[in-house]
């Protein structure tokens, strides 16, 4: 992390950007999650937005959007307002996809892989284990390398997919973040796969749900971690 | 007008937890010596042109652009 990341990450509070999408559905939750780990509420950006407000971290949160129509994510991520996404994520802003978010991003291009119906053929609702692979990310620096935690999942559609060179590189690059820990793999991920970023580290997608483990109400803090990372909330 | 068929599979050696479903329930329908399904999605479409050299080229690019993952899946373009 650069001296100016960390000094700008002191002197002022980040701000973060939701967007919504017709069909996403945990939008307030992820909005109430940033408002209270970073003391400011995020900008709300709406599908058809072509120019997206400065904020230091962008968010995709989870659902249906456009009800799951021909793929998960595939009509969501030919939007408008992924155009302007993928440009902010290319000038090195912070993006973040939860669940539907993370099948829009790799839908979008912007992270490698697919992902594909659970090997159960289930939807799953139920805690996980998720192991921090990589603790060095701009998401992640709250937990250390091997850190297990506990996270709620949901979805029909989590089955992580790359080819074998994909694969082989992405491990390489350190581009695996999350892995799901102690035979709690919900969907037959590859390698058991939870969560991945690109190459250049800004862009970050994950299935399991961090948003809903914040708070004791939650039962738990356990997610709070990516969103102090990613806001620079803690000390970086 | 033409009208187009897309056909869109998945890989070769990527899994297809539904093809083994739907195999596994044509097992129990009492159809034998399936060696295995794998499921895929049509596209029917009529563009209006005459120009089939233009709707192939355009098709390719729906295809590319969203019809396939191409990630996963595999497309094929074909007129009636």
């Amino acid at each position: 992390m650069s001296f100016k990341r960390r000094r700008q990450g002191l002197n002022r509070t980040m701000k973060s950007a939701v967007v919504q999408l017709p069909g996403l559905n945990r939008d307030r939750d992820m909005i109430a999650a940033l408002t209270k780990i970073s003391g400011k509420a995020p900008v709300t950006v709406w599908q058809t937005e072509t120019e997206l407000p400065d904020v230091d971290l962008i968010v995709i949160p989870g659902g249906f959007s456009y009800g799951d129509y021909l793929r998960c994510g595939a009509i969501a991520a030919r939007m408008p307002v992924m155009q302007a996404i993928k440009a902010k994520a290319e000038q090195g802003v912070k993006v973040l996809g939860v669940c539907n978010g993370f099948q829009i991003l790799v839908e979008a291009g912007l992270l490698p892989g697919a992902l594909m119906r659970n090997a159960s053929l289930k939807f799953v609702c139920r805690e996980v284990k998720l192991e921090v692979v990589n603790a060095d990310t701009d998401f992640t620096r709250a937990y250390a390398k091997g850190q297990i935690i506990r996270s709620p999942v949901a979805h029909h559609d989590g089955n992580y997919f790359a080819d074998a060179e994909t694969l082989k590189s992405i491990e390489g690059n350190g581009q695996i973040v999350f892995r799901y820990a102690e035979g709690t793999n919900p969907n037959g991920s590859m390698s058991d796969i939870a969560g991945v970023m690109n190459k250049a580290g800004n862009v970050l997608g994950m299935m399991p749900h961090p948003e809903n483990l914040i708070e004791a109400a939650h039962g738990g803090s356990d997610g709070r971690g990516i969103f102090a990372s990613a806001l620079e909330v803690i000390a970086a | 007008m033409i009208k187009a068929r897309v056909t869109v599979t998945l890989k070769n050696g990527v899994l297809d937890p539904q093809g083994k479903a739907i195999e596994g329930a044509l097992g129990a329908l009492g159809f034998d010596g399936i060696g295995q399904v794998r499921q895929g999605k049509v596209f029917d479409l009529q563009i209006e042109t005459g120009d089939q050299a233009k709707a192939e080229a355009d098709l390719k690019a729906m295809c590319e652009k969203l019809l396939a993952n191409t990630v996963i899946e595999n497309y094929s373009i074909s007129f009636a």
